[in-house]
């Protein structure tokens, strides 16, 4: 138990010498995605053979007098795609795919002898890149937030501590006043990651001004939107981090409680946050009096329950109370009657995991990164029809060129670009013309679009943007709450419209009708979601009304995705007549004389079982 | 195979989080995971535990998506269907597990309560799309060929078990 600053300082000079103690390290990513690819076995292999082999090995800090190889479960990389990733230290390698069979080799070769092994790491134009921040999925990123993930141990507080942690609490208890730490947040310019952008810095001094004396911090895990990982990342693989975020905050609002919502969808982040709190809690840097400062401070975890409206402050609040989680009229805002009543900041997992650093290393710094008016980095997730899907940190103002052409390596299989999904189902499609676009709150927004939490799906020209927009709004209809009318009917009725389009039962007229109910929606919703649930649709009509068009007047889908909409045709000068087709259609709708070129008839149901069948390749998608 | 409901277990997770309105969703939770669905007896009990109405828990059981009110299957199957996995072509895996247990979006449990099929907006697991989970045991990079075997795996694992 630490119980003055200097408790502090002495156990975090403790964990940097065990840590110097370790000259090599095997730091096995435990990220979700690993895990899914068997990391936490090949962890247990390594610590079986490093037994065997009588390498001297730990697997937490402690401070053993000789030196060892540390064996550490980190956090996500974020080249999910590439799993298992094994990083080697003090080398810097990273090996890929990494399987059981490889534990022995990278014991023997790389541990003992010293040695690369180049058929693990990573290739690209037969080029080996041996070290990680070589490989230009890395070289192209930068990596604030994120900098420990994968490089730490993400279940260790001692780890946290070797790397620094905890000195800019440290900072803020004993050398600053929490007018002070709202001035450092403000001047940094600090915008909310959540989506809105709204500066963090105004937030907690709106709460701070509250005269009532009970006030919360609320932490918004609840990373709801399709396509997004960045907050489950940091929550599993740095917890530390964004738990000190929280603690600075409630030090400089004067809350004394706070309360992490996360998606019941992220088991992996609730547990490694319980751990990380109690692991806090034991040391004394979370309960009463932390470290004879005066200040103090608990924290809890609420698991949501599977409903997206819940990422909106009121709707959040509202579950954690116990209750459904639907948004109510604002004002009065969250920060002056927000959680039980109470001034509460409410601010997103990026955001907290932001205010160490910035307290740390100062609001100039911090503003020396990415545009003046919406500085630092930002965690995006790259996913869709991508070379290299994964999670990312850019600062901000870094064009979707750079994005998707130098860290996303691409379009995969070298396929044409055509759009990209920012946002979420509250955002927008930027397409060719948007490509040189600086992302950030202002420049997004100027284009009708909005960076939301950070997700980016990328899609190619199989990708009909029709489907996009149906897709999208299923989901909105089936999260919407209920509450607002416009808002539950409209979006039932905008998605039947969408799926009579796609189904090539679209009428003259469907488009103005879109956007009549999707300006009515977005003009008489209460929340975010219904305000922007209209948003995926406006956008693809603004740039593919042309595929919409294509679909209600030709029953045509350009990007030959829409199944009810393929036609399937016999080319009649390859047709031999051999009756294979008709032999294998379920319906059949194939007819013809042998030796003679088949037909199909309207009984098709498209489901393309004769083309695989025909010897001549004569049947083809049309 | 429906568990007898046992009102001294439910007792003791309300105890374990404190007879009080807040607690209601994880209480509510933990239930669910104890019996994989919330039985009815639940909300009488729960109600009159942390002093509101029954139609309040109720109100709470049904607004969430995870909190269910039929009997699930042994085994829970979840296809991702979040932008990155539907535009990785989610929904042909999703129809393949259907057709092969005879399932469809009304009827997403198998009558011998084995498997149930359900669709999830995102797992976050975007990296390693399309995504299934079984009992929140991740499996990467599915087709509808590699769904239909692993079907056939938890079978065969039922049997021996």
């Amino acid at each position: 138990m630490l119980k003055t600053r200097d408790d502090l300082i002495a156990l975090r000079k403790a964990c940097m010498e065990a840590a110097a103690k370790e000259t090599q390290k095997i730091l096995i990513c435990a990220g979700t995605g690993c895990i899914a690819g068997g990391s936490l076995a090949i962890y247990q292999r390594f610590q079986e053979l490093m037994a065997e082999k009588g390498i001297p090995c730990s697997v937490e800090l402690d401070n053993t007098p000789h030196q060892h190889v540390g064996l550490k479960r980190s956090g996500c990389h974020g080249f999910c795609e590439m799993g298992v990733l094994v990083r080697i230290e003090p080398q810097g390698w990273l090996y890929t795919k990494v399987k059981l069979e490889d534990c022995e080799e990278i014991l023997e070769k790389t541990i003992l002898k010293g040695e690369h092994i180049p058929r693990l790491a990573y290739t690209k134009n037969d080029i080996i890149f041996k070290k990680q921040e070589d490989i230009p999925f890395y070289s192209r990123q930068t990596r604030l937030v994120l900098e420990h993930c994968g490089h730490i141990d993400a279940t260790s507080i001692r780890e946290y501590l070797a790397v620094g942690g905890y000195s800019a609490l440290e900072k803020v208890l004993f050398e600053m006043t929490g007018e002070e730490v709202i001035q450092e947040i403000s001047n940094s310019n600090l915008r909310g990651r959540g989506g809105g952008g709204f500066p963090a810095g105004r937030k907690w001094a709106q709460v701070r001004r509250q005269p009532e004396p009970i006030r919360y911090v609320v932490c918004n895990g609840d990373e709801g939107d399709p396509g997004a990982f960045m907050d489950r990342s940091i929550m599993e693989g740095d917890p530390h981090r964004m738990l000190e975020g929280m603690m600075i905050a409630a030090y400089a609002c004067g809350a004394q409680e706070g309360y992490i919502y996360v998606r019941a969808e992220y088991p992996m982040a609730v547990e490694r946050l319980r751990q990380a709190i109690a692991q806090a809690e034991e040391l004394g840097l979370l309960g009463d009096n932390i470290l004879g400062s005066g200040f103090s401070f608990k924290l809890h975890i609420n698991r949501g329950a599977g409903a997206f409206v819940c990422g909106e402050g009121s709707a959040l609040t509202s579950s954690i109370e116990g209750k459904r989680g639907m948004p109510r009229v604002k004002p009065p805002r969250t920060v002056e009657q927000g959680l039980f009543g109470k001034p509460t900041v409410l601010n997103n997992v990026e955001t907290f995991a932001n205010v160490p650093l910035i307290i740390s290393k100062g609001a100039e710094w911090f503003k020396s990164i990415g545009p003046s008016n919406s500085p630092g980095t930002k965690a995006f997730a790259l996913t869709g029809n991508i070379e290299n899907t994964g999670l990312i940190e850019v600062p901000m103002g870094t064009t979707l060129r750079e994005i998707i052409f130098d860290v996303g390596g691409g379009m995969r299989g070298g396929a044409q670009f055509k759009a990209v999904q920012i946002g979420g189902p509250s955002g927008g499609c930027l397409t060719t013309e948007h490509l040189d676009l600086p992302l950030d709150f202002d420049s997004l927004s100027k284009a009708g679009a909005m960076i939301g939490s950070g997700g980016l799906v990328v899609m190619d020209d199989s990708t009909c943007m029709v489907e996009v927009a149906r897709f999208f709004m299923n989901f909105t209809q089936n999260e919407s709450c209920g509450k607002c009318v416009p808002c539950r009917e409209g979006t039932r009725r905008m998605l039947e419209i969408l799926e009579r389009i796609v189904a090539g039962e679209g009428r003259e007229g469907d488009i103005e009708l879109l956007l009549e109910l999707a300006d009515t929606i977005s003009h008489t919703a209460l929340c975010g979601l219904g305000k922007t649930a209209a948003f995926p649709v406006v956008s693809t009509i603004k740039s593919f009304r042309d595929e919409y068009e294509a679909h209600i007047r030709e029953k045509r889908c350009p990007a030959g995705s829409c199944q009810k909409l393929k036609r399937i045709v016999i080319d009649q000068s390859l047709c031999k007549g051999c009756s294979k087709c008709a032999r294998s259609c379920p319906a059949g709708a194939i007819v013809g004389k042998v030796k003679e070129p088949f037909a199909i008839t309207e009984a098709c149901i498209k489901c393309g079982a004769c083309i695989q069948t025909c010897p001549f390749g004569a049947i083809k998608e049309a | 195979m429906s568990q007898r409901y046992d009102s001294r277990l439910v007792d003791q997770i309300i105890d374990g989080h404190g007879a009080a309105p807040t607690a209601v969703i994880a209480i509510l939770q933990e239930v669910q995971e104890h019996y994989r669905y919330l039985p009815p007896e639940v909300f009488p009990q729960l109600a009159k535990r942390v002093g509101v109405s029954e139609a309040s828990v109720y109100s709470v059981a049904t607004f969430y998506e995870n909190f269910s009110l039929e009997p699930k299957g042994k085994y829970v199957i979840k296809i991702c269907d979040g932008t990155a996995c539907h535009v990785r072509k989610s929904i042909p895996i999703l129809e393949r597990l259907r057709s092969d247990l005879g399932l469809s979006e009304k009827k997403s449990t198998t009558d011998d309560l084995l498997f149930t099929v359900e669709t999830v907006s995102c797992l976050g697991a975007c990296g390693l799309a399309p995504v299934v989970t079984v009992n929140d045991k991740v499996y990467p990079a599915m087709t509808p060929d590699k769904a239909s075997e692993l079907l056939n795996q938890l079978k065969e694992e039922n049997a021996n078990a």
